[in-house]
């Protein structure tokens, strides 16, 4: 990790001299977009990039492929479960596997993930049992997991106001470290990573972060995938900029990478991280991609978009690039594909299980959690609901909720 | 004891609490070399750095959301917001995230964050910066809100707020930064518990209820109806949320009468809150309706007439009044 040399950030971005037009629309997002594994399986070259698509070995292409499979399987389980009433709503990812797998995949254990709402594939590369996403989605929890033992943190369905918890979460990184360095002790050092989408992206939230974060040079990398869908509303009513280019007018380096090329995202990521716990402030990543489905289960899209994007979209598709590539460099034989796909059932079957069987709290736990100290308003209000839930003791519990 | 003011004893508690607790640290608009438009910070920025005392960039809400992924990475920041009419930016923040992620972490997550607003009229200051939106947060479970009205209590409630583990909105007396009293720095005595109220005075005819900026009013208001022969009751609230219902209910039942002072608008206001609770639980010894006395349904009006808006001696003098003629 060491020898790595980090490309100079320039004014104008990531060093690398790449042309951005500024204040003008993209119309040729290709050209200013870093590209390693094209649509169709083969692999490309970039000045800077390349040298972190080498670090990977086989495995962690093969690894790459099965998480993307993974989560894809997963998704589709998902979407079932709430067709058949199981879960309220779901937010399906299919499309964006590669930007989630290959950013998560370049995070490191100490850095700290802050996700929306729809990144169920960096979940699973922070070792988060998905089963878990979905009592979010089942109505039996707010959050479901414990944010502090993969650093996941809960999923935050106010679009942006994570990306100033981020940032905070960042400035507090910075003081540990500087208190550690004054100790002398050798923790690894550590990065946030904000997840956010082009919809958020016009949220007043996202420019404070991004003020605060050069204000303060914290330790940040804003990861945007734009999927150029919020909802119903094009990315082109978002920004007449592309997203990246908005960094500049921070003063740190934004980058565009090709949100559907699992190398690029892990190559552009880890640039990205290294640059942010090395102390050179923060980055935007804006991760070009497409979300394949609707926004959510209650979603049509086809009120709003012709279906010829969607079908030149999937001949863009993070996984088909992927397989070619592995099968035409003969990293993985027709049995890995076997045992992704039966390992992807195998992880439907363990979550369709788990939510089938996940029952709702009792409401009495509501009061709990409202306050960590003791509270009489609290104490009073739950007192009054278990004496009036005792007089129906031994009633017939007909419909009851629980 | 030292005599001090408001603004000086929370600068002071403020200074004890960067002194005890590592994690803590100031964050906001101004509060560095400025030390505050209220000076507030005076001082400290020097003593401990500008790591631990933040001029932010000149955002609310990022002041409250930098606070809540610092907390969340085990740090206590106080935030100050610099007036009570510009709070709003940062709203979206203080409810729908820093009053939910302890609950909705099952418990798991603890966002222990003070916003210290100072608040009120009476200053002849210009548009937004008057105002006193407690009712607003007092609304959102999640938080606890309290407000001093002197400076012992000052000193010893900012610090209270730094230790609690639950959010905390702290409402401070603008117009009464520059009140003096007696602190006693050593000894927190009836101030140990931040959330309970204060029987400031003992009496038999009515109950007042004031906190912040009105304790002061409530208190003269009592004293001049002392000369007319009637013995007030008053209480300092101390906490908006949780409210100490306990010491309000027990002075009613001795007094069978109630007026709640408040600067804030009356309707839907902490008044009314209390109104109702009081006749839930002292119906009986209700010998008057519960009157409120507090500001009217409109934004807060222009300076040159301020005085017209706010309750004062007179208005209070009137609402016991009418509860005694009741």
């Amino acid at each position: 990790m060491g020898a790595t040399q980090l490309p100079t950030p320039g004014i104008n971005g990531t060093g690398l001299d790449r042309q951005s037009p500024v204040g003008g629309a993209s119309s040729d997002p290709a050209a200013e977009m870093i590209q390693l594994l094209g649509p169709d399986g083969k692999l490309g070259t970039d000045p800077v990039f390349s040298d972190y698509a080498k670090r990977l070995d086989p495995e962690q292409l093969r690894g790459f492929y099965a998480d993307m499979a993974k989560v894809r399987r997963f998704d589709q389980e998902a979407t079932a479960l709430q067709r058949q009433g199981e879960l309220a709503l779901w937010v399906p990812l299919t499309g964006q596997e590669a930007a989630q797998i290959g950013s998560g995949r370049a995070t490191q254990r100490q850095d700290y993930i802050f996700p929306t709402y729809r990144e169920h594939g960096v979940a699973l590369t922070r070792d988060v049992d998905l089963a878990e996403l979905l009592k979010l989605f089942r109505g039996i929890s707010n959050g479901g997991w414990d944010p502090t033992e993969n650093n996941f943190h809960l999923y935050t369905l106010v679009l942006a106001a994570q990306t100033l918890h981020s940032v905070g979460y960042a400035m507090g990184i910075q003081r540990d470290q500087k208190l550690a360095e004054a100790n002398g002790s050798n923790e690894p050092k550590a990065a946030v990573v904000a997840y956010f989408g082009d919809g958020a992206s016009s949220e007043g939230d996202v420019h404070e972060s991004m003020v605060f974060a050069a204000s303060y040079n914290a330790p940040v990398v804003f990861f945007c995938q734009n999927n150029h869908w919020a909802i119903s509303v094009p990315t082109e009513v978002q920004t007449k900029v592309p997203l990246f280019n908005r960094a500049k007018g921070y003063g740190f380096p934004g980058i565009r990478v090709d949100g559907n090329d699992v190398i690029a995202v892990h190559a552009v990521t880890e640039w990205a991280l290294e640059h942010a716990r090395e102390g050179r402030g923060p980055v935007l990543i804006e991760a070009y991609t497409y979300r394949v489905g609707a926004h959510t289960t209650a979603d049509d899209p086809t009120k709003y978009r012709e279906s010829a994007e969607e079908t030149a979209w999937r001949g863009k598709d993070p996984l088909d690039r992927l397989e070619k590539y592995l099968r035409n460099e003969g990293l993985a034989d027709e049995a890995f594909f076997e045992q992704v796909r039966a390992d992807g059932d195998e992880l439907a079957a363990h979550v369709r299980s788990t939510t089938q069987n996940l029952q709702g709290p009792h409401f009495r736990e509501s009061f709990a959690g409202v306050y960590a100290e003791p509270h009489p308003l609290v104490a009073e209000e739950l007192a009054w609901f278990e004496e009036y839930s005792a007089g129906f003791e031994g009633d017939e519990e007909e419909g009851a909720g629980n | 004891m030292t005599t001090m003011t408001i603004a000086k004893a929370i600068n002071e508690g403020l200074r004890a609490s960067l002194t005890n607790n590592p994690k803590s640290l100031l964050m906001g608009e101004d509060i560095g070399p400025l030390g505050g438009v209220y000076r507030v910070t005076d001082g400290l920025i020097k003593e401990f750095g500008a790591d631990r005392v933040v001029d932010t960039p000149l955002a609310e809400s990022g002041i409250v959301g930098t606070a809540i992924g610092l907390a969340l990475r085990g740090y206590r920041p106080v935030c100050e917001i610099q007036f009570d009419g510009f709070v709003f930016p940062g709203f979206n923040q203080i409810t729908t995230q820093l009053a939910k992620m302890h609950s909705r972490s099952g418990g798991k997550l603890t966002v222990p964050v003070v916003i210290r607003i100072p608040y009120g009229g009476g200053i002849g200051s210009i548009e937004h910066h008057s105002e006193s939106p407690e009712a607003l947060f007092a609304h959102t479970a999640g938080l606890r809100i309290i407000t001093p009205s002197n400076a012992h209590d000052a000193f010893w409630m900012i610090q209270q707020a730094v230790d609690c583990t639950d959010p905390v909105i702290f409402f401070e007396p603008k117009r009464r930064y520059w009140l003096k009293g007696e602190v006693d720095t050593e000894n927190p005595g009836p101030a140990s518990d931040p959330f309970k109220a204060h029987v400031l005075r003992e009496g038999s005819d009515a109950t007042i209820v004031a906190y912040g900026p009105l304790v002061p009013v409530a208190l003269a208001a009592a004293a001049a109806a002392e000369e007319d022969g009637r013995s007030i009751e008053v209480i300092d609230l101390r906490s908006i949320s949780p409210i100490d219902f306990d010491t309000v209910t027990a002075s009613v039942k001795k007094t069978g009468r109630l007026i709640v002072a408040h600067e804030a608008p009356t309707f839907g206001g902490i008044g009314g809150e209390i109104a109702a609770r009081i006749s839930e639980r002292a119906f009986l010894h209700l010998e008057a309706p519960v009157i409120r006395v507090g500001g009217f349904h409109m934004p807060y009006p222009v300076a040159k007439v301020e005085e017209d808006y706010l309750p004062d001696i007179d208005k209070i003098l009137e609402a016991l009044d009418r509860s005694l003629a009741y």
